[in-house]
């Protein structure tokens, strides 16, 4: 059988992404303490098939200003992450490894916008290699294009994308406890319905 | 005096006193017309270009370009509205991500350019366009005088 629609994903698949993203999520508190050096843990993520409206809500309603990081995936599955991170989280990075926080997320400086970046870029890789260990399958991941702008008109691109596939999109929200405070970071999964099922395939899941 | 909320891939149409808003345009496009007479206004949030070029099966028309706009003019023409007298001024399209790795290369621009063909084909003339660069938009358009509120973050509002 062939997936025709995200909607179709039963929770016998659902826990199958939800392993995926336990140990990138794993992979990716320890990248991040080892790039910022300091402690940092993170609780199981959740990961969920929510509509448009719920992860826009989900994300503290459509006009509210968040970082969009947007990461392109592409190898023997392709399609595209996107990480919506609060300026709370954003602001945790640069006080860990400067000392100072971010006063306008509008205004960021170059040494700002790179830290976030390379924290888009530590996270993608290790959600990605956390799925090619496992199934064997090679993926390319492009480096993370950054914007601050309304949650909703950030979400508008996965949208977009997942429109042709499904009114629902594959949301993982992680809890990082960086240097003993909580931060959350919101990824949305867009793959290609294809790859999903090529993952499926790879893993021994039927679809 | 109601503002009605017209969610993404959704339309709604108003008369007078009451307004319309859709949220947080990105690559989005709201179309707003007007038609002065009656006082009559609506709103579309489409997501796509032509239902035409899509693959599969449409399943939401008001998605598309083409399909939204046209059903925006039914409803507001049971209003009472003429398509003849309306006007159009439209918000959105916007590239959020620079060198977007996406298969939907240039989506903003695409759904700019056909929705302003589907209005030429019903002749109807866009009077205000605040189209394209790469930031979000969320859009109050006035059923009492057929102004297009247009907010962004960190930028004035521009009233058209």
């Amino acid at each position: 059988m062939a997936l025709h629609n995200v909607n179709e994903l039963q929770d016998m698949h659902l826990d199958v992404l939800k392993e995926i993203g336990n140990i990138g999520s794993g992979n990716a508190a320890g990248a991040l303490a080892d790039f910022l050096q300091v402690p940092t843990d993170i609780t199981v993520p959740a990961v969920k098939l929510l509509d448009f409206s719920e992860t826009v809500n989900f994300l503290g309603g459509p006009e509210n200003v968040a970082i969009g990081m947007l990461v392109g995936i592409k190898g023997d599955i392709t399609g595209m992450m996107l990480y919506v991170l609060e300026k709370s989280f954003a602001s945790k990075m640069t006080s860990a490894l400067f000392g100072t926080e971010i006063q306008d997320l509008y205004n960021m400086n170059e040494m700002e916008r790179s830290v976030i970046q390379e924290v888009g870029n530590i996270m993608a890789a290790s959600y990605m290699n956390a799925l090619a260990s496992l199934t064997g399958m090679m993926i390319d991941i492009s480096v993370p294009t950054l914007t601050v702008d309304m949650v909703g008109a950030i979400l508008s691109v996965p949208a977009i994308e997942f429109a042709q596939i499904g009114d629902k999109v594959l949301f993982i929200d992680d809890r990082f406890i960086i240097d003993s405070g909580e931060v959350k970071s919101n990824m949305i999964l867009v793959p290609e319905l294809q790859s999903l099922e090529t993952l499926f395939e790879k893993l021994g899941v039927s679809v | 005096m109601a503002m009605v909320t017209v969610g993404i891939a959704d339309l709604n149409a108003v008369k007078t006193p009451d307004s319309l808003i859709t949220y947080a345009l990105g690559s989005c496009v709201g179309i707003c017309l007007y038609d002065s007479d009656k006082k009559i206004a609506g709103l579309a949030h489409i997501m796509l270009p032509l239902s035409t070029e899509a693959a599969g099966k449409i399943d939401n028309k008001r998605r598309y370009a083409d399909t939204g706009i046209t059903e925006l003019i039914q409803s507001m023409n049971h209003m009472g509205a003429s398509t003849a007298r309306m006007t159009a001024k439209i918000a959105g399209g916007a590239q959020m991500f620079k060198g977007n790795s996406s298969s939907m290369f240039n989506i903003g621009e695409r759904n700019v350019a056909a929705v302003k063909k589907v209005l030429a084909s019903y002749r109807i003339r866009i009077v205000a366009e605040e189209t394209g660069a790469d930031f979000g938009r969320t859009v109050v358009f006035h059923g009492e005088d057929g102004k297009m509120e247009v907010r962004a973050a960190m930028k004035p509002t521009k009233i058209v």
